[in-house]
């Protein structure tokens, strides 16, 4: 097997005495798209987190693409902030909660980072952007502040902000859940768009439906582990541990 | 109406020196409004962000300037600086101390403008590999430009009548010209009324630019 373009060995992560992340391992290939399930609290958003350091974790180490993630070779000490700025640049990050900053329009939104961090022309950036706001069916609104779009039109474009920067991969944190029912579609459209061009992803997310068709594998986590991975359709509706189970339970009807 | 007296009359013979008078009050408190803004954008960033010692110090700082009246901070840089052996003009030591009171308040109106910026903000500029420095520029200061222009305007007012404390150490500024006159004239009601009312030209001027700026950034909402 090849390289994988993400490594995680044994991540900890602490807050104070709290324990969240007890040693996660985990591997994902280019071109993956891995959903990550499980109960609030299990430590899934926080190991997303960690990998592109918007936590920092104590133990262990993650790679992206080979490239140690954060922390100096040897000892656990963080880099710079110059260097792990870079480092951000090639990981692209969805939020629950958008995030779009509000005094830009969408179009502006997704040229910032082409034209401040990867220094583009901004004719270049300029033409990105739209090509990546067309892509996600944000054409016509490209010169629209976040405050005139609706939930689902902002995540698209937070998702556009997110794959301009052409990462290697894609951390989607919860993308849907702050989304009126009717809007969640639109958004997942985008993300399976995503998905079947090839895009490494790695997608924290309670769509079961969306886990199951287009994840190529499924990941739970529960208690700061990774309790059980396997491909969707097995662990989805045969899951071996009886705490899956009574996970999958909650969705009741959407497998069984 | 205008024989000798009468207070156009008065107003007229005493023209350069209220004049002068404005002009050093305009001076000061421009002076004072600049120094005091770039002191809060430092201090206030340094506040938000800065290493703890930095923090405690400036800490120090703002509450200590904050709760010292600005008479007794004008004094002090008046005289207390000339017993520690630094001569320096009252002019000079007005804007030593106003400019030192307006940087500790606008330092704190600062860290309040970012502090106020949810933080999935900076997560979504960390997120794109924007360093710490263009995340402040491009990111959290336009918007905190918008949410510190109301206290700005508050403090800017403040200054300009803070700068009459200045007649105490001799700084010939609006007031003390003001009352020089009216030690020739005795005209005393129209002359400070007169003064009063062109503090209120120079204050209206002063939160008319800042709604200016607020319309100018004002093309977002949330």
């Amino acid at each position: 097997m090849a390289q994988p373009l993400l490594r995680a060995i044994d991540v900890h992560k602490r807050f104070g005495a709290t324990e969240v992340l007890k040693g996660i391992d985990l591997e994902v290939q280019q071109g993956e798209v891995v959903a990550i399930i499980g109960a609030s609290g299990s430590g899934k958003t926080t190991f997303l987190r960690c990998i592109n350091l918007l936590e920092e974790f104590h133990q262990g180490e993650i790679q992206v693409d080979g490239e140690r993630i954060g922390y100096t070779e040897g000892t656990h000490r963080r880099l710079g902030e110059t260097a792990i700025s870079a480092q951000r640049a090639k990981i692209g990050m969805v939020f629950q909660s958008y995030n779009l900053f509000p005094h830009m329009t969408a179009e502006q939104n997704v040229t910032l980072g082409l034209i401040k961090v990867q220094k583009r022309p901004k004719a270049e950036a300029v033409e990105t952007a739209r090509r990546w706001l067309d892509r996600v069916g944000l054409s016509e609104r490209r010169g629209h502040y976040p405050y005139q779009l609706s939930g689902g039109q902002q995540q698209r474009v937070a998702i556009a902000r997110a794959v301009a920067m052409e990462p290697k991969l894609v951390l989607f944190d919860e993308v849907t859940s702050a989304l009126d029912p009717e809007l969640v579609a639109e958004v997942l459209a985008v993300m399976q768009d995503l998905a079947k061009s090839g895009m490494t992803m790695l997608v924290v997310s309670h769509e079961m439906l969306f886990v199951r068709e287009v994840a190529t594998r499924v990941v739970f986590m529960e208690g700061g582990r990774i309790a059980e991975q396997g491909p969707p359709d097995a662990l989805l509706v045969n899951p071996k541990s009886e705490r899956l189970a009574t996970f999958l339970g909650r969705f009741h009807g959407v497998f069984r | 109406m205008f024989e000798p007296g009468s207070f156009l009359y008065e107003a007229w013979a005493a023209r350069y020196g209220l004049l002068a008078g404005l002009a050093t009050t305009a001076r000061l408190s421009g002076i004072t409004i600049v120094i005091g803004s770039l002191i809060g954008i430092l201090g206030g960033v340094a506040l938000s962000y800065g290493p703890w010692p930095v923090r405690l110090l400036l800490r120090g700082y703002v509450d200590a300037v904050r709760g010292i009246p600005v008479l007794v901070l004008i004094l002090f840089s008046y005289y207390g600086l000339a017993l520690l052996g630094i001569q320096i003009s009252p002019f000079t030591a007005g804007v030593v101390a106003l400019g030192g009171f307006c940087g500790a308040h606008m330092s704190e109106t600062v860290r309040g403008a970012i502090e106020s910026i949810p933080i999935g903000q900076t997560e979504a500029g960390k997120a794109i590999g924007l360093t710490f420095w263009q995340r402040l520029r491009y990111v959290l200061l336009p918007q905190a430009i918008r949410r510190l222009l109301p206290p700005w305007v508050n403090t800017a007012v403040e200054m300009v009548k803070g700068t009459t404390l200045l007649s105490i150490i001799g700084v010939v500024e609006l007031l003390l010209a003001t009352q020089q006159t009216i030690a020739r004239n005795y005209l005393v009601l129209q002359f400070y009324f007169a003064a009063g009312m062109l503090y209120v030209l120079v204050n209206f001027a002063i939160s008319q630019l800042g709604a200016l700026i607020e319309r100018r950034t004002a093309h977002f909402r949330y």
